[in-house]
């Protein structure tokens, strides 16, 4: 990527958010806008940087927590969609209990379990982050296992391959791209559902807990300095992913199925 | 051209049926009666219009899927014994190259599935590469190759393990014209070093003449056969016999066999009593 | 199609009756509770027919309705809420959608951040933007409530719109918008007859993602209230009255469950009225 193509594709956004901020505090200026209302970005800005420790151990405790879970959900997300695609029927269940369970708002979930552990144990955040992932990387990945091309299918079976060759030679190589979408889709998502799963009780460590401890507590600048925190924590993860994403395609090339 | 005695035919297809879908309101008689024999390193096309059941003919043949009634036998055996035994191979319209797999991987396919060890396969993949002249494409992956390479990669896949049998499905139909008759002419070439007999499916009326010893002129409702020409142009075939007259009569003799299948004009009998 | 749809109610049913035995199962067979290992006592998990059996129970002693009436009460208080930010949240996914696809330096300069926001938790802005109600007029209108709910929805819901539009008009084939230019066509024009039709099947997938995103939106928020006549308040209340009533948690779930697979119902029923006349698609 050469110089031109870097500034082409850094620069828009940027102007846009600089705009944006400097929008913001001239707001705050011009109306006097009172903090607990809405602080302006050179507050959030002191608050942050008079408090980067603080900051740092919150995201430590919430980024570990959503990259358990993440760990767990994808492993368990994998294993599960080959399980469903050797058994067709299993699918057929399967599926509607799905759609059912991911209509469940998780915040509701995280309180039962909760209930399942000590009130100092981290499991029932890593628990619902893992559900979570679950849900999407089964998802995608079925998709890739089930969605091998027919003429690739078609020319195994002309070679006499066993299921089990269709499913190592074909449909493992498709769905790499599939699980690569997941895990961008997945790797944000594992970030703001560890927050969530803070917010409703368990040890008071986390970004979800110190956000709207702050905001109650009428310290919105120091709220939105965790915030910021916290967008640094998912952007993280989203770039991890997608360097990932990047490493592994580097030999196949541009493939389809991929977002 | 001849078999020499006690070699099993390559292909015995024998009052072969197929109905899609019977008993449902969506049935089709793909096939009726259907007789047709490929002697040891005979080239056969099958060319007729749409629905004639040319396609469905080569996939019986290739036991991917069975008859209604009657036999199939490839190389003396049953239909879907030679498939298990990989005893033929097959290549259709599109390439079908695995876009993950570098060329020689690609290749190297129906050998893994054979058992054959690493060595002796990357050996394989090279001669095989040799043979449709993309010797320098090894490492390369399917996407930076053009329509008519992906083709000769897939032609070499198909030989690889080299099959007695090769059942072609309009590989060619894809490319344009220019590419078309050079891959023709490559390959006979390449049936040429290898005597390999080819059922092949094309929609092309001189490409079904150059290539073949005998066309097989199919028609539809229901799919039968109704007419096979010889065609006499000898062995070796050049660019030349595209200039040549017997080409160009042998040209009108299977148009004029496919005119008689649209016009329903009376036909000479559906049996190739060879 | 009815039986198709009779056929997956009655493996709906079987799915469910599944899932009461393996929970039963591992009740019975759990081993000790630990680190890794949740707590298994009836406390913790309720047997399957405490839980339902609660279902009839009224919310609390001295109230006649049965609690599966209450919650479903509540289920619509918080469905109208989640329209209201489905709504606004396609409607700015859209429009955000539409100008990115107009100007490409619009959409460089704003995809990032559409994705950025996707960082934020909507729990930081929650207590900002309910602050705003009762405290922002704007001439002699107050800002209301309701209204901070149907935009923190709209927050979650706005983003796989505008990602999933987006791609969608992107996708149309060239030769099509090459046919429309021999047309002389405005791009707005070739925007409603071609690239918007040509979306449908992006859209569909992000409307139904969209939808469910919307009642988590507002359940959040209505617990961030903390006070409200919709599921999230019984989400609270039935959590601090947690230890004495522990099946009463589980009314609050099938209720949130229900209204999602509500709204989920509602995109499908669109989509089929919608592409009742294209070519049926399926994943091989």
């Amino acid at each position: 990527m050469n110089a031109r193509r870097v500034v082409a594709v850094v620069l828009p956004p940027l102007v846009l958010g600089v705009a944006a901020v400097a929008a913001w505090e001239l707001l705050v200026q011009l109306l006097d806008l009172k903090p607990y209302f809405l602080p302006s970005p050179s507050s959030i800005a002191d608050a942050f940087s008079g408090n980067v420790d603080r900051i740092w151990s919150a995201v430590r405790v919430s980024g570990t927590n959503a990259l358990i879970g993440l760990l767990g959900g994808v492993v368990l997300g994998v294993a599960v969609s080959f399980l469903l695609m050797r058994f067709d029927l299993l699918n057929e269940l399967a599926n509607p209990m799905a759609v059912a369970l991911n209509a469940v708002p998780i915040v509701v979930v995280v309180s039962i379990f909760q209930n399942w552990y000590p009130s100092t144990s981290e499991m029932p955040r890593r628990l619902i982050v893992a559900v979570v992932v679950y849900f999407i990387v089964l998802v995608n990945v079925s998709k890739g296992l089930r969605g091998v091309h027919a003429t690739h299918l078609e020319l195994l079976r002309s070679l006499a391959a066993s299921p089990w060759a269709v499913l190592v030679k074909a449909r493992i190589p498709n769905a790499v791209p599939f699980l690569f979408t997941a895990l961008k889709i997945a790797a944000p998502t594992a970030v703001i559902t560890a927050f969530v799963a803070e917010y409703f009780g368990g040890r008071q460590n986390g970004l979800g807990y110190f956000i709207p401890s702050n905001f109650a507590g009428s310290k919105n600048a120091m709220a939105w300095a965790y915030v910021l925190g916290a967008c640094a924590l998912g952007l993280a993860f989203y770039l991890i992913s997608i360097l990932l994403e990047r490493l592994i395609n580097k030999q196949s090339g541009p493939r389809p199925g991929g977002a | 051209m001849s078999a020499e005695p006690g070699t099993p035919n390559s292909v015995v297809v024998d009052r072969v049926s197929k109905v899609f879908n019977p008993g449902t309101s969506g049935e089709v008689e793909a096939l009726t009666d259907i007789e047709l024999t490929v002697t040891k390193g005979e080239f056969v096309s099958l060319i007729g219009p749409s629905g004639c059941g040319k396609s469905t003919l080569l996939r019986l043949i290739g036991n991917l899927i069975e008859p209604t009634a009657g036999t199939v036998l490839v190389n003396g055996k049953s239909a879907a014994q030679a498939r298990l035994d990989q005893e033929y191979g097959m290549a259709f319209q599109q390439a079908g190259l695995f876009e993950w797999r570098t060329v020689a991987r690609n290749i190297e396919l129906p050998l893994e599935l054979k058992g054959w060890d690493k060595a002796r396969r990357r050996e394989r993949a090279g001669q095989m590469l040799d043979l449709v002249q993309l010797s320098d494409f090894a490492r390369h992956m399917p996407w930076q190759l053009s329509g008519g390479m992906q083709q000769r990669v897939a032609i070499a896949r198909a030989l690889a393990a080299d099959p007695p049998l090769l059942l072609m499905d309009e590989p060619f139909g894809a490319l344009d014209e220019m590419t078309r008759e050079h891959m023709q002419a490559e390959l006979l070439r390449i049936r040429s070093i290898t005597g390999t007999s080819v059922v092949f499916v094309t929609h092309s009326i001189p490409e079904a003449v150059y290539l073949s010893d005998r066309v097989v002129v199919m028609s539809p409702r229901p799919g039968r056969i109704t007419d096979v020409v010889d065609v006499a142009l000898g062995a070796r075939r050049s660019e030349d016999t595209r200039e040549d007259a017997t080409f160009f009569a042998k040209i009108t003799e299977v148009r004029e066999a496919l005119r008689r299948v649209e016009g329903h004009v009376p036909v000479r009998g559906g049996v190739d009593d060879r | 199609m009815i039986r198709r749809a009779l056929r997956r109610t009655v493996l709906f049913a079987i799915a469910l009756v599944l899932v009461a035995c393996v929970w039963e199962l591992w009740k019975l067979i759990a081993p000790a509770p630990g680190a890794l290992v949740p707590r298994t006592d009836d406390r913790s998990m309720p047997h399957v027919w405490d839980i339902v059996r609660r279902l009839g129970d009224p919310e609390r002693r001295g109230l006649d309705e049965p609690i599966w009436r209450t919650v479903l009460g509540y289920a619509w208080n918080t469905g109208k809420l989640a329209l209201g930010g489905f709504a606004l949240g396609g409607v700015v996914g859209i429009f955000l959608a539409v100008v990115m696809a107009r100007w490409r330096v619009a959409e460089r300069a704003l995809l990032p951040w559409v994705i950025m926001s996707q960082t934020v938790p909507l729990i930081a802005l929650a207590p900002q933007v309910i602050s705003w109600s009762g405290r922002l007029s704007i001439g002699g209108w107050e800002w209301p409530r309701w209204l901070s709910v149907c935009v923190l929805a709209a927050f979650l819901a706005f983003f796989p719109i505008a990602v999933g539009t987006l791609r969608g008009l992107k996708s149309a084939p060239s030769a099509a918008l090459e046919l429309m230019d021999s047309y002389a066509a405005s791009w707005w024009r070739t925007l409603v007859k071609l690239r918007f039709p040509a979306a449908v099947p992006y859209m569909v997938p992000a409307f139904k993602l969209a939808a469910t995103l919307s009642v988590v939106g507002v359940i959040v928020a209505e617990i961030s209230i903390g006070q409200s006549n919709g599921i999230g308040r019984a989400v609270i209340s039935y959590l601090q009255t947690g230890s004495g009533d522990p099946a009463k948690i589980y009314a609050a779930v099938f209720g949130a469950a229900l209204l999602g697979m509500a709204l989920y119902g509602l995109v499908v029923l669109a989509d089929t009225v919608v592409t009742r006349n294209r070519p049926k698609e399926g994943i091989t």
